[in-house]
């Protein structure tokens, strides 16, 4: 079972309390009126779909409630780090490597 | 290639079956081919097949990561039915059910196709007006469906509680009878023999690393662990890894590849008649031929490559196993494990050509695949041969997403299926 650490609750808590909520960072259209069908095909559908370190959404649902942001490894499904919805994408390479010290 | 029969099983039987000749051999790449399939599943060999059989192009290879069937063709819980809700998915799964009824004599391989139906049930008055309309919709297209009530369910499947305090009780069913399960490895088996044994060359354990593309944008072969392989054709069909492999060539797909977990329990002797599905409760469940319960349910809500998968989710699949088959609920479990699944937004998978001239996909197929193999299998050979889609494929294209023509089985089964 994934442990995951809510951010807000500063808990590191079971997988059941959370549900998953697709890719990060991905930005609602300025202007909707706009938009090509292209557009809103990469907006709505378009996914990257990583196999490595992937940026995700994921929400205390049976906790706070609310939504944050994660990085974690699609492969070996290890968390590098959660932080508040609306924070910038942490530096990878500087995870990794604090990560990577944090183990030794 | 040796035709298996009754006299060459007896033949070989005398000589204590020392002299089989091999299935298919274990060939190494070629400079180049007329079409390179990515992807050595059911899919991708019985697309071979069909180049191979019905559209006379055997100059083609079949390439691996892995080892032949490895994937989700060696994964999934083998169910056949074709009971979807949508005219186009109807037809695409129901040509599938169509084929599956000869595949064997096909292929002169037992793929151990059985008919034994499936059971849909519905617990609540939700489930059982979508059902009946599932029912309706399904016998206007020709599928077979009838419903249940749920004495008659207990008695095409005796192990099913219908017990009205149940939690959530048994208020009918839908069975397509023609539904069922097959040998899954069989499938890939059979595929692979028969591609082989018409000069198709299967490639295993050669992970391909990039589609390379001409100057003028076209498909010019593609790079592997044992070098660059030309290709005038190539289609990718490697289920959770598409997103990777279509990347190379500047595809992007509408994919999130999850972990679908299954599992087995100890082998007991017959019970278990059918395939039961539950969506409300949400487990399904059959009983192979060597004995074991087979238990499935939905994908883990993450995206991620492990092909381990989250034990919650196996703890929420054998309770409600236990719920719709109180007899089952003190049977071990043997072994579990997880196939990655690639799905799409509507659920519905993706068979057609791409942007790129002479690229093909064969993606999508989320949990469903299986049953579909040897339809979508029919039907991508035909677009690769003819480099346009069958007229069963042609609305399952790559620009539904654009124009927004989408075949949303995900909110007419509101369940993965």
């Amino acid at each position: 079972m994934l442990l995951i650490h809510c951010p807000y609750c500063e808990e590191t808590l079971p997988e059941v309390e959370f549900t998953y909520a697709g890719e990060a960072h991905i930005a609602r259209p300025e202007n909707p009126a706009e938009m090509s069908d292209e557009d809103w095909q990469q907006f709505l559908f378009m996914r990257d779909n990583v196999k490595g370190d992937h940026f995700e959404r994921w929400r205390h649902l049976h906790g706070c409630g609310r939504f944050f942001n994660a990085v974690r490894n699609t492969i070996t499904d290890k968390f590098l780090t959660t932080y508040e919805a609306g924070a910038p994408r942490p530096d990878l390479a500087a995870l990794k490597s604090s990560v990577s010290e944090g183990q030794k | 290639m040796t035709r298996f029969n009754a006299f060459t099983l007896l033949k070989n039987a005398v000589t204590g079956h020392k002299d089989w000749t091999e299935q298919w051999p274990d060939s190494q790449p070629k400079a180049e081919y007329d079409v390179v399939i990515v992807g050595a599943g059911g899919h991708g060999l019985g697309a071979a097949y069909y180049l191979a059989t019905q559209h006379g192009i055997t100059n083609i290879a079949v390439i691996d990561k892995g080892w032949l069937g490895g994937g989700n063709t060696g994964r999934n819980t083998t169910i056949i039915r074709s009971n979807y809700l949508y005219d186009e998915s109807a037809r695409l799964f129901d040509h599938s059910v169509d084929l599956w009824q000869n595949l064997s004599q096909e292929l002169n391989y037992n793929v151990m196709y059985s008919n034994r139906g499936c059971l849909m049930l519905a617990h609540n008055v939700h489930d059982v007006q979508s059902f009946k309309r599932h029912v309706h919709a399904n016998r206007l297209n020709g599928v077979d469906n009838r419903w249940l009530t749920p004495e008659e369910c207990k008695e095409y499947c005796p192990p099913i509680n219908i017990a009205k305090d149940a939690r959530y009780p048994v208020m009918g069913g839908a069975l397509q009878e023609r539904a069922g399960t097959a040998r899954h490895d069989a499938v890939a088996w059979g595929y692979a023999r028969g591609a082989a044994a018409r000069g198709v060359d299967i490639i295993q354990n050669c992970a391909v690393t990039a589609i390379r593309r001409n100057p003028d944008g076209s498909v010019a072969g593609v790079d592997t662990e044992k070098g660059f392989i030309k290709a005038g054709k190539v289609a990718v069909s490697a289920s959770g890894h598409n997103t990777q492999v279509m990347a190379t060539a500047d595809v992007r797909l509408p994919l999130e590849s999850m972990p679908l977990q299954a599992l087995v329990s100890e082998p007991v002797k017959p019970i278990f008649p059918c395939v039961v599905m539950s969506n409300a409760v949400h487990a399904y469940c059959s009983q192979s031929d060597k004995g074991e319960l087979v238990i499935g349910s939905g994908t883990d809500q993450y995206v991620s490559y492990s092909q381990r998968g989250g034990l919650p989710l196996i703890e929420h699949t054998v309770a409600a196993i236990s719920e719709v088959f109180p007899i089952f609920n003190r049977m071990r479990m043997l072994r579990k494990w997880a196939g990655i699944t690639d799905n799409t937004p509507d659920r519905s998978p993706i068979i057609g050509k791409t942007p790129v001239k002479n690229l093909y996909v064969n993606c999508g197929w989320g949990t469903g695949g299986f049953k579909a193999t040897p339809g979508s299998a029919h039907v991508f050979a035909w677009t690769i041969a003819k480099d346009e889609p069958h007229p069963i494929n042609a609305p399952f294209t790559l620009d539904r997403f654009r124009t927004g023509r989408l075949i949303d089985e995900a909110a007419a089964a509101a369940v993965a299926h």
